[in-house]
């Protein structure tokens, strides 16, 4: 038992250090996906306070009806675009629908809300588009980088990187909306303090509508790269499970935090599994990353980078 | 002009708190429980004994169960299916290793064992709150059924990962468990089970330890000057809630289903019991009852309304629909009434109070 946990998974570290890596790069490849939809989270969660369980249901809905648009015949491009307006005018009624009848309300039960919101967007969209399994192919092949494979005996997976490079940029333009554009301004000015914002003059109701629109979108993005990774399918909408752990890692507010969160969960997920997952009966990764962000927790209760005002009681 | 208590004079502290002090109240209790006694076991079939009654009265035990958490200590949960599943699986373990056990002992052990692991999940409430929280708690979701799925001797090594409960005899040749438990039988039992429990709930409650949750759930830093400890008040909190999912989740086990696997108590159970509070109505006893009767019936409703309706549609369709339209009906509640429909009743009872004379 102590040989298993505390030996082992040392010495097949040091004696294979090529394939640590590798597991430490599809870690942190995984943990950039796992960013994408915590991204979602967090924009919502700035702006508005509402803690958005949606965001996986979103996930799906996109993807669904990328998918669905592509395989009537529209031009991919084409559908991209109207994907991306489907979930603006998602959340346009969001706002309308939802979100104004219920302002001043306790966070619990916009959490309820956004809860009904999860199973109504999951009939919803299959009741349009069918439950059935679809693949998606974007094009990018799901396979190694030969050429650094035969130079140094890494294996690179050639989709891990494009999804990755798709999040960075997606990053950048989100990080340089909150800070250069004055909508972003506006946001983050709602973000600090919804009364003294609206009083300088900043309409509540447009931004709620913003964020829900770019989160949407951030989904759109998500579900795409999932779903061809894993075929677009219901459990798109479990994936959202699957961020939660990265927000409380890199707290709620926090853009990097939910990046940087991502990268650990994912590495250290995909550490522990193959590591040590052996020794503790396997699929140990449905649980791990809350296992670490309860833990981390315990001695850094406002994440990596939220903000302190957290109360500790 | 019904409901009213004008002349109900109170002549002794004890008649001043009791439980009900009015007496319309009183009746319509006793009312409600005689016919839950004697009447529905007369009129209802096997299919409503079972599949309606019972999943109501488990899903109401649960419910009170959070409720306790979310509603009165104000610690949001997202861990009740973990820990209905705790119950059910140590429930078993002690039906199977104690075989002579009565059924009413291993209920009550499997629910303190829950009690524990609960506690132990409540650790973070004493750092963080919230939605934080609630994240934390779903660490005890995923957790526990991977412990239950992977750990064989949980299931006795069954090979399938699924347990059943061995056939236990309530008294003399009544059996509460297996294929020779009648339906009444485990009626009037979880009956029983639940008005007691429920009793007990509401004096919890009402007593020293009720007071200090919802002191904490009001203002913790407040609580915390006069004199309560949140430490006391949020783990105590955390075990009572565990005792009653407990419970609940091992009558799901042993009388609702009779056989059951971990997959049972996944995280949408979980999502199930906290709409059964919000719905019914946070931190109020009836609310969890009223609630856990909306969740339980809706889809049964749902389910049956295309065929009433004269549509003809295929299954996966009506599946898809039925999500939709309980989303929707959530998000519909939750904007006309936030507070539950145990709000709707006490407005109501407010309006019987004046008729039929408003002014």
């Amino acid at each position: 038992m102590f040989q298993a946990f505390f030996v082992d998974p040392f010495i097949m570290i040091y004696d294979t250090p090529l394939f640590f890596v590798e597991v430490l790069v599809s870690g942190l490849m995984a943990g950039v996906m796992y960013s994408l939809v915590a991204l979602g989270f967090v924009i919502i969660f700035k702006a508005s306070g509402v803690f958005n369980l949606a965001q996986g249901a979103m996930v799906l809905f996109a993807a669904l009806t990328f998918v669905g648009l592509w395989e009537m015949g529209v031009n991919p491009w084409l559908s991209l675009i109207l994907s991306a307006l489907v979930m603006i005018g998602f959340a346009f009624s969001i706002e309308r629908i939802v979100l104004r009848p219920l302002v001043n309300q306790d966070p619990i039960i916009f959490f309820m809300a956004t809860l009904g919101i999860t199973y109504f967007l999951d009939g919803f969209g299959q009741t349009i588009w069918g439950g059935e399994v679809r693949s998606l192919d974007i094009g990018i092949p799901n396979e190694p980088f030969m050429d650094l494979a035969d130079m140094t005996g890494l294996y690179i997976n050639k989709f891990d990187v494009f999804s990755a490079v798709v999040c960075s940029f997606l990053v950048v333009i989100l990080a340089g909306f909150f800070t250069k554009t004055k909508i972003g301004r506006a946001l983050r000015a709602v973000a600090d303090d919804h009364q003294a914002a609206l009083s300088v003059g900043i309409p509540l109701k447009t931004i709620w509508t913003i964020v829900w629109s770019v989160a949407g979108i951030v989904g759109l993005a998500a579900g795409i790269l999932w779903g061809s990774k894993l075929g677009v399918q219901f459990a798109l909408s479990l994936i959202a499970f699957k961020a939660l752990p990265v927000l409380i890692l890199g707290g709620f507010t926090s853009i990097p935090g939910a990046i940087l969160g991502g990268l650990i969960i994912g590495s250290g997920e995909k550490i522990a599994e193959v590591y040590w997952g052996e020794a503790m009966g396997g699929a140990i990764e449905d649980w791990f990353a809350y296992v670490v962000a309860l833990i981390f927790l315990l001695f850094r209760p406002q994440g990596l980078f939220g903000e302190k005002i957290i109360e500790r009681v | 002009m019904i409901y009213r208590e004008a002349g109900q004079f109170k002549t002794t502290y004890k008649s001043d708190q009791a439980l009900l002090p009015i007496a319309q109240d009183r009746f319509f209790v006793m009312a409600l429980i005689a016919f839950a006694y004697i009447v529905i076991p007369m009129v209802a079939n096997d299919y409503w004994l079972n599949s309606i009654f019972l999943q109501f009265f488990i899903f109401s035990l649960a419910a009170l169960g959070l409720n306790i958490l979310t509603g009165y200590a104000g610690q949001l949960s997202l861990g009740t299916g973990g820990f209905m599943a705790c119950g059910a699986f140590s429930a078993f373990k002690l039906a199977t290793s104690f075989p002579d056990l009565h059924i009413v002992f291993v209920l009550f052990l499997a629910g303190l064992i829950t009690a524990v692991v609960g506690m132990f999940f409540g650790i973070p409430s004493l750092r963080i709150k919230g939605f934080y929280l609630a994240v934390a708690t779903l660490a005890a979701q995923f957790f526990l059924l991977w412990l239950f799925n992977r750990v064989p001797w949980f299931t006795n090594y069954s090979s399938s990962g699924v347990i059943s409960p061995p056939p236990i005899k309530l008294f003399g040749d009544y059996y509460i468990t297996g294929t020779e438990a009648t339906n009444l039988t485990q009626y009037f039992f979880t009956l029983t089970l639940v008005i007691v429990l429920a009793l007990a709930a509401r004096n919890i409650i009402r007593g020293h330890i009720g007071r200090s949750w919802m002191a904490i759930r009001d203002m913790d830093i407040a609580a915390e000057i006069i004199g309560i400890s949140p430490l006391k008040a949020k783990l105590s909190a955390f075990a009572v809630s565990s005792f009653y999912c407990g419970i609940a989740g091992a009558l799901w086990a042993f009388l609702y289903t009779g056989t059951v696997e971990p997959l049972a108590f996944e995280i949408n159970q979980s999502f199930k019991i906290l709409f059964m509070i919000i719905i019914g109505g946070l931190g109020s006893i009836l609310g969890s009852f009223v609630g856990a009767a909306f969740i339980v019936v809706l889809p049964i409703f749902l389910n049956s309304a295309p065929a009433l309706l004269g549509l003809e549609l295929s299954g996966s369709l009506v599946t898809h629909i039925e999500f939709m339209v309980f989303g929707a009906l959530i998000v519909f509640f939750l904007i006309v009434e936030p507070h539950g429909l145990a709000r709707l009743w006490g407005i109501a009872k407010e309006k019987l109070r004046l008729w039929p004379f408003p002014y």
